[in-house]
Protein backbone atom coordinates (compact mmCIF):
# COMPACT_ATOMS: atom_id res chain seq x y z
CA UNK A 1 0.00 0.00 0.00
CA UNK A 2 1.29 3.47 -0.82
CA UNK A 3 0.42 6.37 1.41
CA UNK A 4 0.62 10.10 0.70
CA UNK A 5 0.04 12.74 3.35
CA UNK A 6 -1.19 15.60 1.15
CA UNK A 7 -0.10 19.04 2.28
CA UNK A 8 -2.09 20.89 -0.38
CA UNK A 9 -5.29 20.42 -2.34
CA UNK A 10 -3.28 20.25 -5.59
CA UNK A 11 -1.21 17.38 -4.22
CA UNK A 12 -4.35 15.52 -3.17
CA UNK A 13 -6.05 16.09 -6.54
CA UNK A 14 -2.96 14.78 -8.36
CA UNK A 15 -2.96 11.71 -6.13
CA UNK A 16 -6.64 10.88 -6.74
CA UNK A 17 -6.13 11.52 -10.47
CA UNK A 18 -3.39 8.88 -10.28
CA UNK A 19 -5.79 6.42 -8.65
CA UNK A 20 -5.37 6.98 -4.90
CA UNK A 21 -8.37 6.74 -2.56
CA UNK A 22 -8.86 9.69 -0.20
CA UNK A 23 -8.88 9.12 3.53
CA UNK A 24 -10.07 11.81 5.94
CA UNK A 25 -10.72 10.46 9.46
CA UNK A 26 -10.79 6.84 8.36
CA UNK A 27 -13.73 6.04 10.67
CA UNK A 28 -15.51 4.36 7.76
CA UNK A 29 -12.54 3.32 5.60
CA UNK A 30 -10.21 1.93 8.27
CA UNK A 31 -13.00 0.46 10.37
CA UNK A 32 -14.30 -1.38 7.28
CA UNK A 33 -10.83 -2.94 6.96
CA UNK A 34 -10.69 -4.19 10.55
CA UNK A 35 -10.81 -7.95 10.81
CA UNK A 36 -9.91 -8.14 7.11
CA UNK A 37 -13.45 -7.38 5.93
CA UNK A 38 -12.76 -4.87 3.15
CA UNK A 39 -9.01 -4.57 2.58
CA UNK A 40 -7.64 -1.04 2.42
CA UNK A 41 -7.08 0.26 -1.12
CA UNK A 42 -3.61 -0.13 -2.66
CA UNK A 43 -3.02 3.60 -2.66
CA UNK A 44 -4.25 6.12 -0.09
CA UNK A 45 -4.00 9.90 0.12
CA UNK A 46 -4.68 11.49 3.50
CA UNK A 47 -6.53 14.81 3.16
CA UNK A 48 -6.76 15.72 6.85
CA UNK A 49 -3.75 18.11 6.77
CA UNK A 50 -4.80 20.25 3.84
CA UNK A 51 -4.80 23.83 5.13
CA UNK A 52 -8.23 25.46 5.17
CA UNK A 53 -10.16 22.28 4.34
CA UNK A 54 -11.37 22.04 7.95
CA UNK A 55 -12.86 25.50 8.27
CA UNK A 56 -16.40 26.85 8.38
CA UNK A 57 -16.82 30.12 6.47
CA UNK A 58 -19.73 32.28 5.33
CA UNK A 59 -20.76 31.81 1.72
CA UNK A 60 -23.50 33.62 -0.23
CA UNK A 61 -25.51 34.30 2.92
CA UNK A 62 -25.12 30.69 4.06
CA UNK A 63 -22.16 28.59 5.17
CA UNK A 64 -19.40 26.66 3.47
CA UNK A 65 -18.17 23.69 5.47
CA UNK A 66 -14.77 22.43 4.36
CA UNK A 67 -14.80 18.68 3.70
CA UNK A 68 -12.70 17.80 6.74
CA UNK A 69 -14.83 19.71 9.24
CA UNK A 70 -15.53 17.19 12.02
CA UNK A 71 -18.87 16.15 13.48
CA UNK A 72 -17.67 17.59 16.81
CA UNK A 73 -17.22 21.01 15.18
CA UNK A 74 -20.61 20.85 13.45
CA UNK A 75 -22.42 19.87 16.66
CA UNK A 76 -21.00 22.85 18.54
CA UNK A 77 -20.48 25.57 15.92
CA UNK A 78 -22.67 28.55 16.97
CA UNK A 79 -23.81 29.46 13.42
CA UNK A 80 -24.61 25.86 12.53
CA UNK A 81 -26.50 25.30 15.79
CA UNK A 82 -28.40 28.53 15.27
CA UNK A 83 -29.24 28.49 11.57
CA UNK A 84 -28.83 24.84 10.54
CA UNK A 85 -29.81 23.07 13.76
CA UNK A 86 -30.99 19.91 12.00
CA UNK A 87 -27.46 19.27 10.74
CA UNK A 88 -26.04 19.81 14.24
CA UNK A 89 -28.68 17.35 15.54
CA UNK A 90 -27.34 14.75 13.10
CA UNK A 91 -23.63 15.24 13.79
CA UNK A 92 -24.21 15.27 17.56
CA UNK A 93 -25.60 11.72 17.35
CA UNK A 94 -22.65 10.19 15.49
CA UNK A 95 -20.83 7.42 17.41
CA UNK A 96 -18.92 8.58 20.47
CA UNK A 97 -16.82 11.66 21.29
CA UNK A 98 -13.86 9.96 19.55
CA UNK A 99 -15.90 9.21 16.41
CA UNK A 100 -17.14 12.79 16.27
CA UNK A 101 -13.63 14.21 16.68
CA UNK A 102 -12.16 12.09 13.90
CA UNK A 103 -15.11 11.61 11.53
CA UNK A 104 -15.67 14.33 8.93
CA UNK A 105 -18.63 15.71 7.01
CA UNK A 106 -16.88 14.93 3.71
CA UNK A 107 -16.37 11.32 4.76
CA UNK A 108 -19.99 10.98 5.87
CA UNK A 109 -21.33 12.42 2.64
CA UNK A 110 -18.99 10.51 0.29
CA UNK A 111 -19.43 7.22 2.13
CA UNK A 112 -23.10 7.49 1.05
CA UNK A 113 -24.61 5.12 3.59
CA UNK A 114 -28.44 5.17 3.58
CA UNK A 115 -28.14 5.36 7.39
CA UNK A 116 -25.83 8.40 7.42
CA UNK A 117 -26.98 10.96 9.97
CA UNK A 118 -26.05 14.14 8.11
CA UNK A 119 -27.85 13.06 4.93
CA UNK A 120 -31.48 13.82 5.69
CA UNK A 121 -30.66 17.21 7.28
CA UNK A 122 -28.54 18.18 4.27
CA UNK A 123 -31.40 17.31 1.91
CA UNK A 124 -34.00 19.43 3.72
CA UNK A 125 -31.54 22.33 4.07
CA UNK A 126 -30.99 22.29 0.28
CA UNK A 127 -27.27 21.57 0.57
CA UNK A 128 -24.83 20.97 -2.26
CA UNK A 129 -21.35 19.56 -2.41
CA UNK A 130 -18.38 21.01 -4.20
CA UNK A 131 -16.49 18.36 -6.16
CA UNK A 132 -12.98 19.15 -7.41
CA UNK A 133 -10.62 17.33 -9.75
CA UNK A 134 -7.54 18.31 -11.73
CA UNK A 135 -10.00 19.24 -14.50
CA UNK A 136 -11.93 21.77 -12.40
CA UNK A 137 -14.69 22.18 -9.86
CA UNK A 138 -18.44 21.55 -10.04
CA UNK A 139 -21.29 21.83 -7.57
CA UNK A 140 -23.99 19.14 -7.26
CA UNK A 141 -26.97 19.05 -4.94
CA UNK A 142 -26.95 16.28 -2.36
CA UNK A 143 -30.14 14.89 -3.98
CA UNK A 144 -28.09 14.26 -7.12
CA UNK A 145 -25.05 12.94 -5.25
CA UNK A 146 -26.31 9.70 -3.70
CA UNK A 147 -27.28 7.11 -6.29
CA UNK A 148 -27.22 3.77 -4.42
CA UNK A 149 -25.98 2.42 -1.06
CA UNK A 150 -22.31 3.44 -0.86
CA UNK A 151 -22.36 4.94 -4.35
CA UNK A 152 -22.19 8.60 -5.42
CA UNK A 153 -22.33 10.37 -8.76
CA UNK A 154 -18.80 11.69 -8.17
CA UNK A 155 -16.09 10.11 -10.27
CA UNK A 156 -13.10 8.44 -8.65
CA UNK A 157 -10.77 11.34 -9.49
CA UNK A 158 -12.99 13.87 -7.72
CA UNK A 159 -12.58 15.05 -4.16
CA UNK A 160 -15.36 16.59 -2.15
CA UNK A 161 -13.88 19.90 -1.05
CA UNK A 162 -16.88 21.43 0.71
CA UNK A 163 -20.51 21.12 1.70
CA UNK A 164 -22.50 24.28 0.91
CA UNK A 165 -25.45 25.31 3.08
CA UNK A 166 -27.59 28.00 1.43
CA UNK A 167 -29.23 30.86 3.31
CA UNK A 168 -32.50 29.63 4.86
CA UNK A 169 -35.94 31.22 4.48
CA UNK A 170 -37.22 33.66 7.13
CA UNK A 171 -39.22 32.07 9.97
CA UNK A 172 -37.78 28.64 9.29
CA UNK A 173 -35.84 26.04 11.26
CA UNK A 174 -34.78 22.43 10.92
CA UNK A 175 -34.54 19.35 13.13
CA UNK A 176 -33.33 15.76 12.83
CA UNK A 177 -34.73 12.96 14.96
CA UNK A 178 -33.50 9.38 14.82
CA UNK A 179 -34.77 6.21 16.40
CA UNK A 180 -31.97 4.62 18.37
CA UNK A 181 -31.99 1.81 20.93
CA UNK A 182 -29.20 3.42 22.99
CA UNK A 183 -27.82 6.92 23.20
CA UNK A 184 -24.32 6.41 21.79
CA UNK A 185 -22.38 4.12 19.46
CA UNK A 186 -25.58 3.54 17.53
CA UNK A 187 -26.67 3.43 13.91
CA UNK A 188 -30.00 4.97 12.94
CA UNK A 189 -32.80 2.41 12.99
CA UNK A 190 -34.67 5.09 11.05
CA UNK A 191 -34.47 8.88 11.07
CA UNK A 192 -36.25 11.96 9.76
CA UNK A 193 -35.19 15.54 9.12
CA UNK A 194 -37.47 18.45 8.41
CA UNK A 195 -37.24 22.10 7.61
CA UNK A 196 -40.39 23.94 8.54
CA UNK A 197 -41.22 27.44 7.30
CA UNK A 198 -43.90 29.29 9.28
CA UNK A 199 -45.91 32.31 8.19
CA UNK A 200 -46.24 35.36 10.43
CA UNK A 201 -49.26 33.90 12.26
CA UNK A 202 -47.69 30.61 13.28
CA UNK A 203 -49.32 28.52 10.55
CA UNK A 204 -47.17 26.41 8.26
CA UNK A 205 -45.95 27.71 4.91
CA UNK A 206 -43.98 24.62 3.89
CA UNK A 207 -42.38 21.45 5.20
CA UNK A 208 -39.40 19.71 3.62
CA UNK A 209 -38.95 16.15 4.80
CA UNK A 210 -36.21 13.55 4.22
CA UNK A 211 -35.78 10.10 5.71
CA UNK A 212 -32.85 8.00 6.91
CA UNK A 213 -32.41 4.22 6.60
CA UNK A 214 -35.70 3.44 4.88
CA UNK A 215 -34.55 3.32 1.22
CA UNK A 216 -31.35 2.60 -0.77
CA UNK A 217 -30.38 6.26 -0.35
CA UNK A 218 -31.58 9.12 1.82
CA UNK A 219 -35.20 9.58 0.72
CA UNK A 220 -36.78 12.96 0.03
CA UNK A 221 -40.53 12.82 0.70
CA UNK A 222 -42.47 14.37 -2.16
CA UNK A 223 -45.88 16.01 -2.58
CA UNK A 224 -46.15 17.15 1.02
CA UNK A 225 -48.52 20.07 0.56
CA UNK A 226 -49.25 21.55 3.96
CA UNK A 227 -49.39 25.28 3.16
CA UNK A 228 -51.75 27.05 5.54
CA UNK A 229 -52.20 24.14 7.91
CA UNK A 230 -51.55 24.09 11.64
CA UNK A 231 -48.35 22.61 13.00
CA UNK A 232 -50.27 19.63 14.36
CA UNK A 233 -51.89 18.98 10.99
CA UNK A 234 -48.54 19.31 9.23
CA UNK A 235 -47.01 16.81 11.67
CA UNK A 236 -49.85 14.38 10.91
CA UNK A 237 -49.35 14.81 7.17
CA UNK A 238 -45.59 14.26 7.56
CA UNK A 239 -46.19 11.12 9.63
CA UNK A 240 -48.48 9.67 7.00
CA UNK A 241 -46.36 10.63 3.98
CA UNK A 242 -43.17 9.26 5.57
CA UNK A 243 -44.71 5.88 6.34
CA UNK A 244 -46.30 5.72 2.87
CA UNK A 245 -43.21 6.61 0.86
CA UNK A 246 -40.62 4.64 2.85
CA UNK A 247 -39.41 1.37 1.26
CA UNK A 248 -37.53 -0.14 4.19
CA UNK A 249 -35.83 -3.52 4.46
CA UNK A 250 -35.88 -5.98 7.36
CA UNK A 251 -32.58 -6.70 9.02
CA UNK A 252 -31.24 -7.63 12.43
CA UNK A 253 -31.99 -4.15 13.74
CA UNK A 254 -35.66 -3.83 12.77
CA UNK A 255 -38.33 -5.31 10.53
CA UNK A 256 -39.61 -3.46 7.49
CA UNK A 257 -43.03 -2.87 9.05
CA UNK A 258 -41.50 -1.54 12.28
CA UNK A 259 -39.30 0.81 10.27
CA UNK A 260 -42.25 1.98 8.18
CA UNK A 261 -44.25 2.73 11.31
CA UNK A 262 -41.50 4.39 13.33
CA UNK A 263 -40.18 6.56 10.50
CA UNK A 264 -43.59 8.22 10.52
CA UNK A 265 -43.31 8.87 14.25
CA UNK A 266 -39.86 10.37 13.76
CA UNK A 267 -41.14 12.56 10.91
CA UNK A 268 -43.98 13.91 13.07
CA UNK A 269 -41.62 14.67 15.92
CA UNK A 270 -39.15 16.34 13.59
CA UNK A 271 -41.91 18.65 12.34
CA UNK A 272 -42.91 19.54 15.91
CA UNK A 273 -39.29 20.24 16.89
CA UNK A 274 -38.45 22.26 13.77
CA UNK A 275 -41.68 24.26 14.08
CA UNK A 276 -40.89 24.91 17.75
CA UNK A 277 -37.46 26.18 16.82
CA UNK A 278 -38.88 28.31 14.02
CA UNK A 279 -41.26 29.86 16.56
CA UNK A 280 -38.31 30.75 18.79
CA UNK A 281 -38.42 27.85 21.26
CA UNK A 282 -34.98 26.83 22.57
CA UNK A 283 -34.59 23.11 21.84
CA UNK A 284 -30.99 22.11 22.35
CA UNK A 285 -28.90 19.90 20.09
CA UNK A 286 -29.41 16.98 19.66
CA UNK A 287 -33.19 17.17 19.72
CA UNK A 288 -33.29 13.40 20.39
CA UNK A 289 -32.61 14.16 24.08
CA UNK A 290 -35.70 16.38 24.36
CA UNK A 291 -37.80 13.44 23.14
CA UNK A 292 -36.03 11.04 25.51
CA UNK A 293 -35.18 8.66 22.65
CA UNK A 294 -32.73 5.84 23.50
CA UNK A 295 -32.31 4.18 26.87
CA UNK A 296 -31.38 6.62 29.63
CA UNK A 297 -27.61 6.81 30.07
CA UNK B 1 4.28 -1.02 1.60
CA UNK B 2 6.69 -0.05 4.37
CA UNK B 3 6.75 3.56 5.44
CA UNK B 4 9.34 5.41 7.55
CA UNK B 5 8.06 8.19 9.75
CA UNK B 6 8.30 9.73 13.20
CA UNK B 7 5.67 9.40 15.90
CA UNK B 8 5.69 11.62 18.97
CA UNK B 9 4.32 9.67 21.90
CA UNK B 10 4.22 11.26 25.35
CA UNK B 11 6.59 13.95 24.06
CA UNK B 12 9.23 11.45 22.92
CA UNK B 13 9.97 11.08 19.20
CA UNK B 14 10.16 7.52 17.86
CA UNK B 15 11.43 6.53 14.40
CA UNK B 16 9.01 4.02 12.98
CA UNK B 17 9.48 1.71 10.02
CA UNK B 18 6.25 -0.19 9.53
CA UNK B 19 3.66 -1.22 6.97
CA UNK B 20 1.38 1.71 6.11
CA UNK B 21 -1.68 -0.38 6.97
CA UNK B 22 -0.68 -0.77 10.64
CA UNK B 23 -3.03 0.79 13.17
CA UNK B 24 -1.80 3.35 15.66
CA UNK B 25 -2.62 0.82 18.40
CA UNK B 26 -0.44 -1.88 16.87
CA UNK B 27 2.48 0.53 16.36
CA UNK B 28 2.23 1.96 19.90
CA UNK B 29 2.24 -1.53 21.41
CA UNK B 30 4.49 -3.34 18.94
CA UNK B 31 7.02 -0.74 17.78
CA UNK B 32 7.04 1.97 20.44
CA UNK B 33 6.73 -0.72 23.11
CA UNK B 34 4.15 0.96 25.34
CA UNK B 35 1.58 -1.68 26.28
CA UNK B 36 -0.67 0.33 28.59
CA UNK B 37 -3.03 0.97 25.67
CA UNK B 38 -5.22 -2.12 25.27
CA UNK B 39 -6.76 -3.99 22.37
CA UNK B 40 -10.32 -5.04 23.16
CA UNK B 41 -12.33 -5.38 19.97
CA UNK B 42 -9.86 -3.98 17.39
CA UNK B 43 -13.02 -2.65 15.72
CA UNK B 44 -13.84 0.81 17.09
CA UNK B 45 -16.51 -0.48 19.48
CA UNK B 46 -15.05 -0.75 23.00
CA UNK B 47 -12.69 2.17 23.65
CA UNK B 48 -9.95 0.08 25.32
CA UNK B 49 -7.48 1.49 22.77
CA UNK B 50 -8.32 5.17 23.42
CA UNK B 51 -5.35 7.53 23.15
CA UNK B 52 -5.19 11.29 22.71
CA UNK B 53 -4.09 12.78 19.40
CA UNK B 54 -3.47 16.50 19.80
CA UNK B 55 -5.45 16.25 23.04
CA UNK B 56 -8.55 14.69 21.54
CA UNK B 57 -9.70 11.08 22.05
CA UNK B 58 -9.09 8.65 19.19
CA UNK B 59 -9.78 4.90 18.88
CA UNK B 60 -6.20 3.93 18.04
CA UNK B 61 -7.20 0.47 16.76
CA UNK B 62 -9.01 2.08 13.84
CA UNK B 63 -6.66 4.96 13.07
CA UNK B 64 -3.68 4.53 10.76
CA UNK B 65 -0.38 5.11 12.54
CA UNK B 66 1.04 6.93 9.49
CA UNK B 67 -1.81 9.42 9.77
CA UNK B 68 -0.66 10.34 13.30
CA UNK B 69 2.79 11.55 12.26
CA UNK B 70 3.44 15.15 13.21
CA UNK B 71 0.74 15.04 15.88
CA UNK B 72 1.14 14.79 19.67
CA UNK B 73 0.07 11.36 20.90
CA UNK B 74 -0.62 10.81 24.59
CA UNK B 75 -1.07 7.36 26.08
CA UNK B 76 -1.86 6.28 29.62
CA UNK B 77 1.90 6.10 30.29
CA UNK B 78 2.09 9.85 29.65
CA UNK B 79 -0.14 10.80 32.59
CA UNK B 80 1.75 9.68 35.71
CA UNK B 81 4.83 11.64 36.69
CA UNK B 82 7.45 9.16 37.83
CA UNK B 83 5.91 6.98 40.50
CA UNK B 84 3.20 9.53 41.34
CA UNK B 85 -0.13 8.55 39.84
CA UNK B 86 -2.22 11.10 37.96
CA UNK B 87 -5.27 12.25 39.93
CA UNK B 88 -7.57 10.32 37.56
CA UNK B 89 -5.58 7.13 38.12
CA UNK B 90 -5.60 7.59 41.88
CA UNK B 91 -9.32 8.34 42.00
CA UNK B 92 -10.12 5.30 39.84
CA UNK B 93 -8.30 3.11 42.36
CA UNK B 94 -9.79 4.79 45.43
CA UNK B 95 -13.39 4.85 44.14
CA UNK B 96 -13.47 1.24 42.97
CA UNK B 97 -13.41 2.15 39.29
CA UNK B 98 -10.95 -0.66 38.52
CA UNK B 99 -11.58 -4.40 38.62
CA UNK B 100 -9.78 -6.38 35.90
CA UNK B 101 -8.34 -3.07 34.68
CA UNK B 102 -8.58 -3.79 30.97
CA UNK B 103 -10.87 -0.85 30.19
CA UNK B 104 -9.13 1.49 32.63
CA UNK B 105 -6.47 3.11 30.40
CA UNK B 106 -9.07 3.89 27.74
CA UNK B 107 -11.57 5.18 30.31
CA UNK B 108 -8.93 7.45 31.80
CA UNK B 109 -7.89 8.85 28.43
CA UNK B 110 -11.52 9.64 27.51
CA UNK B 111 -12.13 11.18 30.93
CA UNK B 112 -8.95 13.22 30.60
CA UNK B 113 -9.96 14.60 27.21
CA UNK B 114 -13.43 15.46 28.52
CA UNK B 115 -12.31 17.24 31.69
CA UNK B 116 -9.54 19.03 29.84
CA UNK B 117 -12.13 20.46 27.43
CA UNK B 118 -14.90 20.92 29.98
CA UNK B 119 -13.61 21.27 33.57
CA UNK B 120 -17.18 21.83 34.82
CA UNK B 121 -18.53 18.62 33.29
CA UNK B 122 -21.77 17.45 34.90
CA UNK B 123 -22.60 13.79 35.55
CA UNK B 124 -24.59 13.80 32.31
CA UNK B 125 -21.60 15.26 30.42
CA UNK B 126 -19.39 12.56 31.90
CA UNK B 127 -21.76 9.75 30.89
CA UNK B 128 -21.84 11.06 27.34
CA UNK B 129 -18.07 11.68 27.37
CA UNK B 130 -17.41 8.06 28.34
CA UNK B 131 -20.09 6.68 26.00
CA UNK B 132 -17.47 5.10 23.70
CA UNK B 133 -15.82 3.12 26.50
CA UNK B 134 -17.16 -0.25 27.62
CA UNK B 135 -16.46 -1.94 30.96
CA UNK B 136 -17.35 -5.59 31.52
CA UNK B 137 -16.64 -5.59 35.26
CA UNK B 138 -17.53 -2.58 37.36
CA UNK B 139 -21.07 -1.68 36.36
CA UNK B 140 -19.68 1.83 35.81
CA UNK B 141 -20.71 3.24 39.22
CA UNK B 142 -17.13 3.33 40.57
CA UNK B 143 -15.87 4.83 37.32
CA UNK B 144 -18.51 7.56 37.48
CA UNK B 145 -17.61 8.34 41.09
CA UNK B 146 -13.93 8.59 40.20
CA UNK B 147 -14.50 10.96 37.28
CA UNK B 148 -17.07 13.08 39.13
CA UNK B 149 -14.57 13.40 41.99
CA UNK B 150 -11.81 14.37 39.56
CA UNK B 151 -14.06 17.02 38.03
CA UNK B 152 -14.58 18.43 41.51
CA UNK B 153 -10.92 18.29 42.51
CA UNK B 154 -9.57 19.49 39.16
CA UNK B 155 -7.61 17.59 36.56
CA UNK B 156 -4.29 19.08 37.55
CA UNK B 157 -4.55 18.37 41.29
CA UNK B 158 -1.28 16.96 42.64
CA UNK B 159 -1.50 13.36 43.76
C1 LIG C 1 -17.99 3.60 16.23
C2 LIG C 1 -18.55 4.32 15.03
C3 LIG C 1 -19.80 4.91 15.12
C4 LIG C 1 -20.34 5.58 14.03
N1 LIG C 1 -21.56 6.15 14.17
C5 LIG C 1 -22.10 6.82 13.13
C6 LIG C 1 -23.38 7.43 13.27
O1 LIG C 1 -24.00 7.39 14.33
N2 LIG C 1 -23.88 8.10 12.19
C7 LIG C 1 -23.20 8.19 11.02
O2 LIG C 1 -23.71 8.81 10.08
N3 LIG C 1 -21.99 7.63 10.85
C8 LIG C 1 -21.43 6.94 11.88
N4 LIG C 1 -20.21 6.35 11.72
C9 LIG C 1 -19.55 6.39 10.42
C10 LIG C 1 -18.45 7.46 10.24
O3 LIG C 1 -17.91 7.85 11.47
C11 LIG C 1 -18.96 8.72 9.51
O4 LIG C 1 -19.52 8.37 8.28
C12 LIG C 1 -17.84 9.75 9.31
O5 LIG C 1 -18.40 10.99 8.98
C13 LIG C 1 -16.88 9.35 8.20
O6 LIG C 1 -15.89 10.36 8.08
P1 LIG C 1 -14.34 10.02 7.93
O7 LIG C 1 -13.64 11.29 7.72
O8 LIG C 1 -13.87 9.18 9.04
O9 LIG C 1 -14.38 9.14 6.58
P2 LIG C 1 -13.29 8.17 5.94
O10 LIG C 1 -13.38 6.83 6.54
O11 LIG C 1 -11.95 8.82 5.90
O12 LIG C 1 -13.88 8.12 4.44
C14 LIG C 1 -15.13 7.53 4.16
C15 LIG C 1 -15.29 7.37 2.64
O13 LIG C 1 -15.40 8.62 2.01
C16 LIG C 1 -14.30 8.86 1.13
N5 LIG C 1 -13.92 10.26 1.37
C17 LIG C 1 -13.61 10.82 2.58
N6 LIG C 1 -13.43 12.14 2.44
C18 LIG C 1 -13.62 12.41 1.12
C19 LIG C 1 -13.56 13.61 0.34
N7 LIG C 1 -13.31 14.80 0.91
N8 LIG C 1 -13.80 13.52 -0.98
C20 LIG C 1 -14.07 12.31 -1.57
N9 LIG C 1 -14.16 11.16 -0.88
C21 LIG C 1 -13.93 11.21 0.43
C22 LIG C 1 -13.26 7.84 1.49
O14 LIG C 1 -12.47 7.48 0.38
C23 LIG C 1 -14.12 6.68 1.98
O15 LIG C 1 -14.60 5.96 0.90
C24 LIG C 1 -19.62 5.66 12.81
C25 LIG C 1 -18.35 5.07 12.73
C26 LIG C 1 -17.82 4.41 13.82
C27 LIG C 1 -16.46 3.79 13.71
S1 LIG D 1 -9.84 -1.93 20.61
FE1 LIG D 1 -10.24 -0.04 19.69
S2 LIG D 1 -12.29 0.33 20.16
FE2 LIG D 1 -11.97 -1.69 20.91
S1 LIG E 1 -12.52 -3.14 34.96
FE1 LIG E 1 -12.68 -4.91 33.76
S2 LIG E 1 -13.44 -4.11 31.89
FE2 LIG E 1 -13.57 -2.43 33.18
Amino acid sequence: MTFTLASSLEEALDAVAAGATPIAGGTDLVVAARGGRTPLPESLVAIDRIPGLDTVTTHEGGLRLGATVSHATIASHPDIVRYFAGLADGSALVGSPATRNVGTIGGNVMNASPAMDTGAPLVVLGASVELASVAGTRVVTVDDLWTAPGVTSASSDELCTAVLLPAQPENSASAYVRLEYRRAMEIAVVGAATRVVLDGDGAVTSVDLALTAVAPTILRVTALDVAGSSIAAAADAAREAASMQATPISDIRASDSYRRHTVGIMAGRAVEAAAGRAAGEQISVPVNRAFGIGAPA
Amino acid sequence: MTESYTLTVNEVAYSIVADAQRSLLSVIRGEVGLTGTKEGCDDSECGACMVLVDGRPVNSCSYLAVQAQGRAITTIEGLASGDALHVLQRNMLEEGGVQCGFCTPGMIMSAHALLDQNPDATEEDIRLGLAGNLCRCTGYAGIMKAVVRTAREGLSTDS
